[in-house]
């Protein structure tokens, strides 16, 4: 019987988090700490012909100048294109040019004001439609030089730095033999991922060379690895310290403002470089969303199965794509949603251009494709005068069907059954009440998703556990908990196997130099991955403590059992030994010891995960595990104001197991109002190539006052390599929100929109449209 | 050019000398190290930097420092009586009304501002009292029901 996992406990976060003494990296003060401030791009696409730092050398207080001459090797997760300061030109507004580190935050701002940079203008390249054309100036003409992953299929000589490819069947003959064929095309705008604390990073460089970095990530490993690339220093001498992390949505995946603060700090004689990023430069310079066209083209027979798609996702990369060439990859894994069809014929290109740096970004593409896919359900079912929630289930992925890559869909997917719990949960079938004002209109709509972990087939996790003399335990790993709550989610895995309670646990998170291997803290992949090496770490410990009760209590351990903190015979429940008097080693009676302290080993690889065919895409296990959900959404129109109000959201996802139910249901909140942002307010506007609304007042984010009424569930059917059965749910949660309210939308107004966000001007205006 | 303030800040009398263009955000942060209170977008739009100024919450990052002269300032640090939290700390931890913690103290403080001066608001009150506040984890709902249960104590 389970005693901690499926328990909503506490969080083990909450005293320093309400109390304000957890520490975040802008909350450190070191002797003799400078502060760096950033000169950056003041135009999109440029040739930097010289850079004049004299007189920003010569101010009083500036210890430090650097530009990217002093490092330009590019480096990169997937795709090494990038500099952490642009070396010839600079290929989006806002790219840092040179930087500088002084005594104050002010002289360090002054210092940036003298630095005199000269450019050359060239073409700018805003638009991702346009840049892929044959004659678009190109963003980086020597990407046929740039390093790789194999996987991915760069094109030198075009601005595309991936192109994916899906074939799967004969979409020509399907189409044939197709009674419609439905056409359409969606857009989706840059976003930001807006976490409360912005980027920030101290790095410090001792007489020894060792370089210690405090940062803000969710991967102090990735950062570590990208850090020792460009570099070149090995990577026992760089530290990485993630003490808490403020938010993170895939914005701090990755190494950004890390690597204009070492070339400084290296030049500081070992005087700690702070670099705090505004809250406009965490717009524009940390990650975006990307932009997103997509196109459609359905093939489908008059009793709603869906036999052809032939489909193209244009993602705007922005000014590099080291990452995100690794979401067309994604997207194209998922190119049909959580439907089952036969033929697919899917390009998904990660194309650059002269707009910020495109990246990870909470569902990893697939709330950008879901936009196009479950809009495009409702319209095939109008069309042909079927339910739509009835098309969705004649087509939906179920046990033994067909994934996009061909791989067979897992027996644990629960779809139908979350569609039925919601449902059920807004009531779906019956109409929503009408507002008495004549001006308001009420529905209600609904849409799937689905989303698998995207990364390397190899991504690893490590778990140490250490049983301290008293019986309770170390728990270190490198997961982060950036809010969503791992740290006591792996508590609680860990505490179940050796049957310590949660509270007698410490976990160590957040320092390379001090706990074990994690790839990223991304993908929604924690509790899956680090929980396995932990459940692995704890049967360690458990053979070891077996092994030594059996000794002291003369017992066979096939007869020895781990309960209630004690090793205890299976058949004589009184002959038992508590943890803590092996936790180091046995005494034997003539005062040797044995065996010493007790400490538990995990590691983690996910088993047969393997590459898709490079010509065709597909694959019969390219990923750990899909986890499949739905919104049920209510909304209300003001049809003069254009005003949308979300009245109710439910929401229902297969998770496996629930490790911490409560976890799970903030998580899904949290994902609602993300994506209702996403849905009505949030669009980055670019002009020119400039970001115009780099600020909460132009850039709308969800407040209190846009919170709906929320109905959180999930269905567990268990992850077969899951710990516990559990599979990730944090980012898929998120992914029907837009599409959901985008259908409620239709079904209020019978206005089709299929451009982000719906705000009251966009709404008004196509409100017009159907009327003229 | 520096002035020299008095003020009450968690309870104590405290004299200090400040520089005219410091907010009052930098000051608690920088010359008396209250961390607690952060800096989200340093404009008075996410309220992370919340403080409580004369019982009123205030986002610090648009306050001058000098302007604390004569106030009554309490942070997040000042509400916990050592071990003993607040109510609102203690029902934010039980009902898991916080993710990430880095909107937490503003969350908190505003809160507590708006039960000082009405003990007992209705829900739609409590949502638009916190709606200067930005949080981007939680979805709000469990900062709404923390409130909430303080509330419902308040009534009793």
């Amino acid at each position: 019987m389970v005693k901690y996992v499926g328990k909503s406990i506490t969080r083990v976060d909450g005293t320093k988090k309400v109390t304000g003494d957890l520490k975040y990296v802008d909350d450190i003060k070191m002797p003799g700490m400078l502060y760096a401030a950033v000169k950056r791009s003041i135009y999109p696409h440029a040739k930097i012909i010289k850079i004049d730092t004299s007189k920003a050398d010569a101010l009083t207080g500036v210890k430090a100048v650097t530009t990217g001459k002093d490092f330009p090797k590019r480096v990169g997760l997937y795709l090494a294109d990038k500099t952490f300061m642009a070396v010839d030109k600079v290929r989006y507004c806002g790219e840092a040019v040179a930087a500088v580190a002084a005594v104050t935050e002010e002289i360090a701002r002054e210092a940036v004001k003298l630095i005199e940079v000269e450019y050359e203008e060239l073409p700018v390249v805003e638009n991702v439609l346009d840049a892929m054309k044959e004659d678009s100036p190109l963003v980086h003409p020597d990407l046929g030089d740039y390093k790789h992953i194999p996987i991915f299929h760069t094109m030198p000589g075009t601005n595309i730095s991936e192109h994916f490819k899906l074939r799967k069947g004969d979409v020509d003959k399907a189409f044939e033999d197709s009674d419609l064929v439905f056409e359409s095309d969606f857009y989706v705008p840059h976003i930001q991922h807006c976490p409360i604390e912005n980027h920030v990073a101290i790095a410090q460089i001792d007489r020894e060379g060792i370089i210690t970095v405090w940062a803000s990530c969710q991967s102090p490993y990735a950062v570590r690895a990208a850090l020792t690339d460009a570099f070149e220093v090995p990577a026992h001498k760089l530290r990485v310290i993630s003490p808490s992390v403020g938010g993170g949505f895939g914005a701090k995946a990755g190494t950004t403002l890390e690597g204009i603060i070492i070339p400084l700090a290296m030049k500081t004689k070992g005087k700690p470089v702070k670099l705090t990023y505004s809250r406009e430069d965490e717009f524009n310079n940390s990650y975006v969303r990307q932009a997103m066209h997509s196109k459609f083209k359905t093939g489908v027979m008059k009793d709603g199965r869906i036999i052809a798609v032939k489909n193209q996702f244009a993602w705007d990369g922005g000014a590099y794509t080291e990452y995100g060439v690794n979401i067309a990859k994604s997207a194209g894994f998922g190119a049909v949603g959580p439907y089952d069809v036969a033929n697919i014929h899917c390009d998904s290109y990660a194309v650059y251009t002269n707009n910020p740096v495109g990246g990870p970004y909470r569902g990893f593409g697939m709330s950008e494709i879901h936009f196009g896919i479950e809009q495009n359900m409702d319209y095939i079912a109008e069309k042909l005068g079927i339910d739509p929630i009835e098309l969705r289930r004649i087509n939906a992925q179920k046990p033994g069907g067909r994934t996009a890559t061909n791989a067979v869909v897992d027996d644990a997917c629960g779809l139908l059954e979350c569609m039925d719990k919601v449902i059920k949960d807004i009531d779906y079938y019956t109409p929503s009440e009408q507002p008495k004002e004549p001006y308001k209109v009420r529905a209600k709509g609904f849409a799937c998703g689905m989303k698998a972990p995207s990364m390397p087939n190899n991504a690893a996790s490590s778990a140490l556990i250490r049983i301290n003399e008293d019986g309770t335990a170390y728990l270190s790993v490198s997961a982060q908990d950036i809010g969503q709550g791992s740290d006591t989610a792996l508590i609680q895995i860990a505490a179940e196997i050796l049957s310590i309670p949660p509270e007698k646990f410490t976990i160590n998170t957040g320092d390379t130099a001090h706990n074990p291997y994690e790839w990223q803290t991304v993908a929604s992949r924690i509790t899956y991955s680090v929980g396995n090496a932990i459940i692995k770490a704890c049967e360690d410990i458990k053979q070891q403590l077996v092994q030594l009760a059996s000794i002291k209590l003369g017992i066979f351990p096939r007869d020895l059992k781990l309960e209630d903190e004690c090793i205890m015979s299976t058949i004589y429940p009184d002959k038992k030994i508590p943890i803590k008097e092996l936790a180091l080693g046995l005494n034997m009676p003539d005062g040797s010891g044995v065996h010493g302290p007790i400490m538990g080993r995990g590691i983690f690889v996910p088993e047969n995960i393997r590459n898709f065919d490079m010509n065709t895409g597909l694959a019969d296990n390219p990923v750990v595990f899909w986890t499949y959900g739905c919104y049920g959404v209510e909304l209300e129109v003001d049809m003069e104001t254009g005003n949308i109000r979300i009245l109710q959201v439910a929401s229902c996802f297969d998770v496996g197991k629930a490790i911490n139910p409560d976890l799970v249901k903030a998580q899904s909140e949290g994902a609602i109002v993300q994506g209702i942002g996403s849905a009505l307010f949030e669009e980055i506007i670019m002009k020119n190539g400039k970001f115009m609304n780099p600020s909460f007042m132009d850039y709308k984010i969800p407040t209190s006052n846009d919170m709906p009424e929320m109905k959180v569930s999930f269905v567990e059917n268990p992850q077969k390599d899951g710990p516990f059965g559990a599979r990730g749910m944090a980012e898929p949660a998120m992914i029907p929100a837009a599409p959901a309210i985008v259908s409620a939308f239709y079904n209020a107004t019978g206005v089709k929109i299929n451009e982000l966000p719906l705000t009251p001007e966009r709404v008004i205006k196509a409100l017009k449209g159907k009327n003229n | 050019m520096k002035y020299q303030i008095i003020f009450t800040l968690n309870n104590e009398k405290v004299q200090h000398e400040v520089e005219a263009n410091k907010t009052l955000l930098k000051m608690l942060r920088e010359d008396f190290d209250l961390t607690g209170a952060k800096e989200g977008c340093g404009q008075g739009e996410c309220g992370a930097c919340t403080i409580l100024v004369n019982g009123k919450p205030v986002n610090s990052c648009l306050m001058l420092a000098v302007e604390a002269d004569g106030k009554e300032i309490v942070t997040i640090e000042g509400l916990s009586d050592g071990e003993k939290l607040d109510e609102l700390q203690k029902t934010f931890i039980t009902n898991g009304a916080l993710q990430c913690g880095y909107c937490t103290p503003g969350m908190i403080m505003t809160a507590k501002g708006l039960l000082k001066e009405n003990p007992t608001p209705t829900v739609d009150e409590v949502k638009v009292a916190m709606s200067g506040n930005l949080c981007r984890c939680t979805g709000y709902k469990r900062i709404i029901e923390a409130i909430m249960e303080v509330v419902e104590n308040n009534k009793n």
